[in-house]
C-alpha cells in the first residue's frame, strides 16, 4: 500500500497523461488567455478603440435580452417551470442593476403573477398551483422589493410567510425547502434573508441556525451545503451571509474562510466554485460576494487572528492548549448568548440595515479589476446576456450573478456603499458603472432602502 | 439499438391523456396564470396537458395507480418540479408500492438529468424507507454517477448520507484512494477522504489516522506541489490541534523541500506564513530557502533580517508576503492585507 502509493505519486513515475482536472483546467485557461491575448496584441490606437469597445458593457443588448424574457420564454424553459419567481428575480434584478425599469403595466402583471404564486398559508411557490418553497419565496420577495412601491411591498403577506418559515424550521437549526423537502445551507440563507429584510426575524427563526451552519464549515475553510459535504462557493455565500444576519458570524473560523475564498480567484481572473473546479461567471457574485462581506468584517477577523497568534506564541504547550480551549469556549458561549439572548433581540433586527450604514473604507481582498475583466471579456455575450465561461450559452441566471458580481467589483473600494467609485476602479468606460447592491440580500441598494422604510417604520 | 428504436416508437405513439379511456372522468385544471402572465413559458401541448391533469389529481388528492403513473410523466417533462415529486411520495406511501421499483425509476430519471435537488431528495427518501437493504444500491448508484462525473456534488452528498445512515464504510477509504490515483486534483475525493477518516466507525478517527494520512498527503504534495487540494487536506489533518501542526517537523520539512525546487511554491510559502503566525520559528534552512526566492528590488523594500527571535520571525513573515505578492499577483490585495495584519514588533 505505502510502496504502491509512493510509486504512483513519485514524480519520475507520474502518469504521462494529465488528469481530467488538469486537462479541463488547461483547456479553459487556453480559451481565456486567447481572449486576453487578442487585446494585448492589437497595435496602437486601434488597440484603444477595440479594447474599450470590447470592455464596454453592452447595456442595450442586455436590456433587450432581459425584456424579452419577461414577455416570452420558449418551450425549452419548461425545465424551469417550478422556478418562475427565480426567472422574475434574475431578470428584474439585472434590469435594476443596469439602472433601468419597465413600464407600469408589466410591473402590475408581475405583482399579479407573484400573488398567484403566493400560497394561502404563506410563502411563494415556484409557479401557480405549486407548493410554497423557501428558495422561490426569496426570489419572489426580492423581485417585489426590486419593483418597489406600496402596491408591490404590501402584496407580501408577512404574517403568513412567517408561519411558513416556522413550519419549515427544524430542531437542528436547518430549514426544509418545502413541506418534507430537503435541508441545506441555501434554505437557511433564503429563509433568514427573507425574514430579515421583511422584519419578521425572531429568536425562534434564529434558534440553532448558527450551530447548523458552523457544522457545515469544512476543513478547507469554506462552507458546504450539508455537514461533511465539500466547501462550495454558493453555500459559502449563503452560510456567511446567514451568520452575519443572525449576529453569529464570529463563530466561524473567519481567517480560514477568507483564505479559502480568495484562493477561488484564479489565473483566468474569475472565481471557481470549489477547489480545482473550473471558473464560472456566477461565482463573481457568490465568491466575490463572500469576499466583499468578509472585507467588512475586518475588525472581527483581526480579533480572531490576534487571539490565535497570541495563544500560540506562548511557549508552554499545555498552557497554550488550555488557552485555546478557553478561547474556543468563550467564543462559542459569546456567540450563542448573542444569538439567543432576549436582550440582543433588537440587534439582529437592525443588522441588515446597519451593515450598510456602518460601512468603512477597506481595500478589497480580491482582485476587482481582474474580475471585471473576466466578466466583461469572457462572461459577457456581445449580443446580450452573460454566461458561465467562453463557449457556454447565456442565460438569465448567469446574467444576474455576473452583473451582481460586476457591481460588487465597481464599488469594492467605496467609502460608502453607494458613493461612486473613481473612474480607474471601473474597468472600461465609466458608463459601465452599475447600481450598487446590498451585498447581504443582493438587492439594489435604493430598493432595499425603500423596503426598509416600508417594513421597519410601519409598525 | 433495437431497444432505442422501440423507445422512439413509443414516444411517437404517445396517446394524449384526453384520449385515454382511463382519464375520461377527470377534468383537467388549467394553470392559474392570470390574464397577463410574466415570464410566460410557451409550453408544448403535451406539457400543458400533463400538468393540467396533474393539477386535477393533486387538488383532489387522488391516491391511485393512474395518478402515480401521471407523476412519472410529469417529472420526465420537468424533473425540477418539487410539487410533483412530493405528491409522488405521498402516492408511494398510500399505494404501498414496492420501493425497489422506485429505485429503478430514479435511476432512469438520473440517466437524463442528475443535477437537480428534487431527484436526489426523492432518492434519499426512498432509500431511507428501504433501510439497510438499500445500502449496496445507494453506493453502486452514486459510484456509477461519479464514474462519469467524479465531482458530482449531489452524488457525493448522497453517498455521505448513505454511509452515515445505511453503512458500508469498509471499502470507502480504498474507493477514495482509487479516485485520487486517477485524478489527484479531484477535490471531491479529497473531501470524501476527510469525511471517511473523521467519521468511519472502523478507523478510529482523525488522531488515529493522522500519521498514515500525513505520509500519504506529503507524497501527493511532492508529486504535485501546485495542487491546492493536498495542502488543504494536510492542514485539515491537524484540525483542532494547531499546536501539533506547528510542531510536526514533517510539515515544515515538506515546505522546505518544495521551496528548494523554486517552482510551484505558493502553497508552501503561505503554509510557512501561517505557521509563523501560530508561533513557528523557521530554522536556518527555511530562512535560506526563502531568501533565495527574494528578488533584488525586494531586498531594498523590506526590513533587513538580521534581527533575532520574534522580530526575525516577523521580518520573515513580511518577506513571505512580499514574495507572494510578486508570484501570486491575482491575490496582491490579500497578501498586502496579510502583511498589514502582522504585528509591527514583538
Amino acid at each position: 500500500m505505502s510502496e504502491e502509493s509512493e510509486r504512483d505519486t513519485n514524480p519520475a513515475a507520474a502518469p504521462p497523461c494529465p488528469t481530467v482536472s488538469q486537462r479541463d483546467q488547461w483547456m479553459v485557461e487556453s480559451q481565456v488567455f486567447q481572449i486576453y491575448q487578442l487585446f494585448a496584441t492589437i497595435p496602437g490606437s486601434a488597440q484603444n478603440l477595440m479594447y474599450l469597445s470590447q470592455l464596454e458593457l453592452q447595456r442595450d443588448n442586455h436590456m433587450q435580452y432581459l425584456s424579452k424574457g419577461l414577455r416570452h420564454l420558449s418551450s425549452a424553459f419548461s425545465v424551469l417551470d417550478a422556478n418562475r419567481p427565480w426567472l422574475c428575480y434574475w431578470i428584474f434584478h439585472s434590469i435594476a442593476l443596469l439602472g433601468e425599469s419597465v413600464d407600469d403595466e408589466l410591473e402590475d402583471n408581475t405583482i399579479d403573477f407573484l400573488n398567484r404564486c403566493q400560497d394561502p398559508n404563506g410563502g411563494y411557490a415556484g409557479g401557480p398551483g405549486q407548493m410554497p418553497h423557501i428558495a422561490t419565496t426569496y426570489a419572489a420577495v426580492n423581485t417585489l422589493i426590486t419593483l418597489g412601491g406600496q402596491k408591490s411591498l404590501a402584496s407580501i403577506n408577512r404574517d403568513k410567510l412567517y408561519g411558513f418559515l416556522r413550519r419549515m424550521k427544524q430542531s437542528n437549526g436547518g430549514f426544509r425547502m418545502h413541506d418534507e423537502g430537503e435541508i441545506d445551507v441555501r434554505a437557511c440563507y433564503t429563509a433568514i434573508s427573507v425574514a430579515s429584510v421583511l422584519n419578521i426575524l425572531d429568536d425562534e427563526l434564529i434558534k440553532n441556525v448558527g450551530d447548523y451552519i458552523l457544522s457545515c464549515q469544512t476543513y478547507e475553510g469554506g462552507i458546504a451545503g450539508e455537514p461533511g459535504s465539500e466547501a462550495h462557493g454558493g453555500y459559502t455565500f449563503c452560510g456567511l451571509a446567514t451568520m452575519i444576519l443572525i449576529g453569529e458570524v464570529n463563530r466561524l473560523d473567519l481567517p480560514r474562510l477568507v483564505e479559502w475564498a480568495v484562493f477561488r480567484q484564479g489565473k483566468e481572473c474569475g472565481f471557481q466554485g470549489r477547489t480545482n473546479k473550473l471558473v464560472d461567471g456566477c461565482y463573481s457574485f457568490w465568491q466575490g460576494g463572500a469576499v466583499a462581506l468578509l472585507q467588512r468584517l475586518s475588525s472581527i477577523i483581526n480579533k480572531q487572528m490576534e487571539e490565535a497568534s497570541q495563544t500560540f506564541t506562548i511557549s508552554d504547550v499545555s498552557e497554550a492548549k488550555e488557552s485555546l480551549d478557553g478561547t474556543s469556549s468563550h467564543a462559542t458561549c459569546h456567540g450563542k448568548h448573542e444569538g439567543t439572548s432576549q436582550s440582543c433581540s433588537a440587534d439582529y433586527k437592525s443588522i441588515g440595515y446597519n451593515f450598510i450604514n456602518e460601512w468603512r473604507a477597506q481595500e478589497p481582498l480580491f482582485h476587482s479589476i481582474a474580475l471585471q475583466q473576466y466578466i466583461l471579456l469572457c462572461a459577457q455575450e456581445q449580443a446580450g446576456g452573460l454566461r458561465d465561461k467562453p463557449g457556454k450559452r447565456r442565460d438569465h441566471y448567469h446574467t444576474c450573478y455576473c452583473l451582481s458580481g460586476l457591481s460588487l467589483c465597481q464599488y469594492s473600494w467605496s467609502k460608502h456603499p453607494d458613493s461612486p467609485p473613481l473612474p480607474n476602479l471601473v474597468l472600461g468606460p465609466y458608463s459601465n458603472l452599475l447600481e450598487p447592491i446590498h451585498p447581504l440580500f443582493n438587492v439594489v441598494l435604493e430598493r432595499y432602502r425603500e423596503a426598509h422604510v416600508f417594513f421597519f417604520t410601519e409598525s | 439499438m433495437e431497444s432505442g428504436s422501440s423507445e422512439g416508437e413509443e414516444v411517437q405513439q404517445r396517446v394524449p391523456l384526453r384520449e385515454r379511456v382511463e382519464w375520461s372522468d377527470v377534468t383537467p385544471v388549467p394553470q392559474n396564470d392570470g390574464p397577463n402572465p410574466v415570464v410566460p413559458i410557451q409550453y408544448t401541448e403535451e406539457f400543458s396537458e400533463v400538468m393540467d391533469y396533474f393539477r386535477a389529481v393533486y387538488l383532489t388528492d387522488e391516491r391511485s395507480p393512474r395518478a402515480l403513473a401521471l407523476t412519472a410523466e410529469a417529472v420526465q417533462f420537468n424533473s425540477g418540479n418539487y410539487t410533483v415529486w412530493h405528491f409522488r411520495r405521498l402516492l408511494l406511501e398510500s399505494l404501498k408500492v414496492d420501493l425497489n421499483d422506485e429505485l429503478e425509476f430514479v435511476e432512469r430519471m438520473a440517466a437524463g438529468n442528475s443535477k437537480n435537488y428534487q431527484m436526489w431528495h426523492h432518492r434519499r427518501w426512498v432509500a431511507e424507507k428501504l433501510g439497510p437493504e438499500a445500502r449496496n444500491n445507494e453506493l453502486e448508484f452514486t459510484k456509477k454517477i461519479l464514474s462519469v462525473d467524479a465531482k458530482h456534488y449531489h452524488a457525493w452528498s448522497h453517498r455521505q448520507w448513505a454511509l452515515q445512515t445505511l453503512g458500508g464504510w469498509e471499502d470507502e477509504l480504498n474507493y477514495c484512494t482509487e479516485l485520487l490515483k486517477e485524478d489527484i486534483f479531484n477535490n471531491s475525493a479529497w473531501n470524501q477522504r476527510y469525511f471517511v477518516i473523521t467519521r468511519s466507525p472502523f478507523l478510529g478517527g482523525l488522531k488515529a489516522m493522522r500519521e498514515s494520512e500525513v505520509l500519504y498527503t506529503i507524497e501527493a504534495i511532492i508529486a504535485y506541489p501546485e495542487n491546492e487540494s493536498s495542502w488543504r487536506y494536510l492542514r485539515g489533518l491537524y484540525k483542532g490541534e494547531t499546536t501539533s501542526w506547528v510542531n510536526d517537523p514533517q510539515v515544515s520539512s515538506v515546505c522546505l523541500k518544495i521551496l528548494r525546487t523554486k517552482s510551484n511554491y505558493v502553497f508552501a510559502l503561505s503554509t510557512i506564513l501561517d505557521l509563523i503566525c501560530f508561533g513557528y520559528q523557521p530554522n536556518e534552512d527555511i530562512r535560506d530557502a526563502i531568501d533565495a526566492l527574494k528578488t533584488a528590488d525586494m531586498d531594498k523594500q523590506d526590513l533587513d533580517d538580521d534581527e533575532k527571535g520574534e522580530q526575525q520571525n516577523l521580518n520573515i513573515a513580511r518577506n513571505i508576503c512580499s514574495i507572494l505578492k510578486q508570484v501570486d499577483p491575482i491575490r496582491t490585495n490579500y497578501w498586502i492585507w496579510r502583511k498589514s495584519r502582522l504585528p509591527l514588533s514583538a
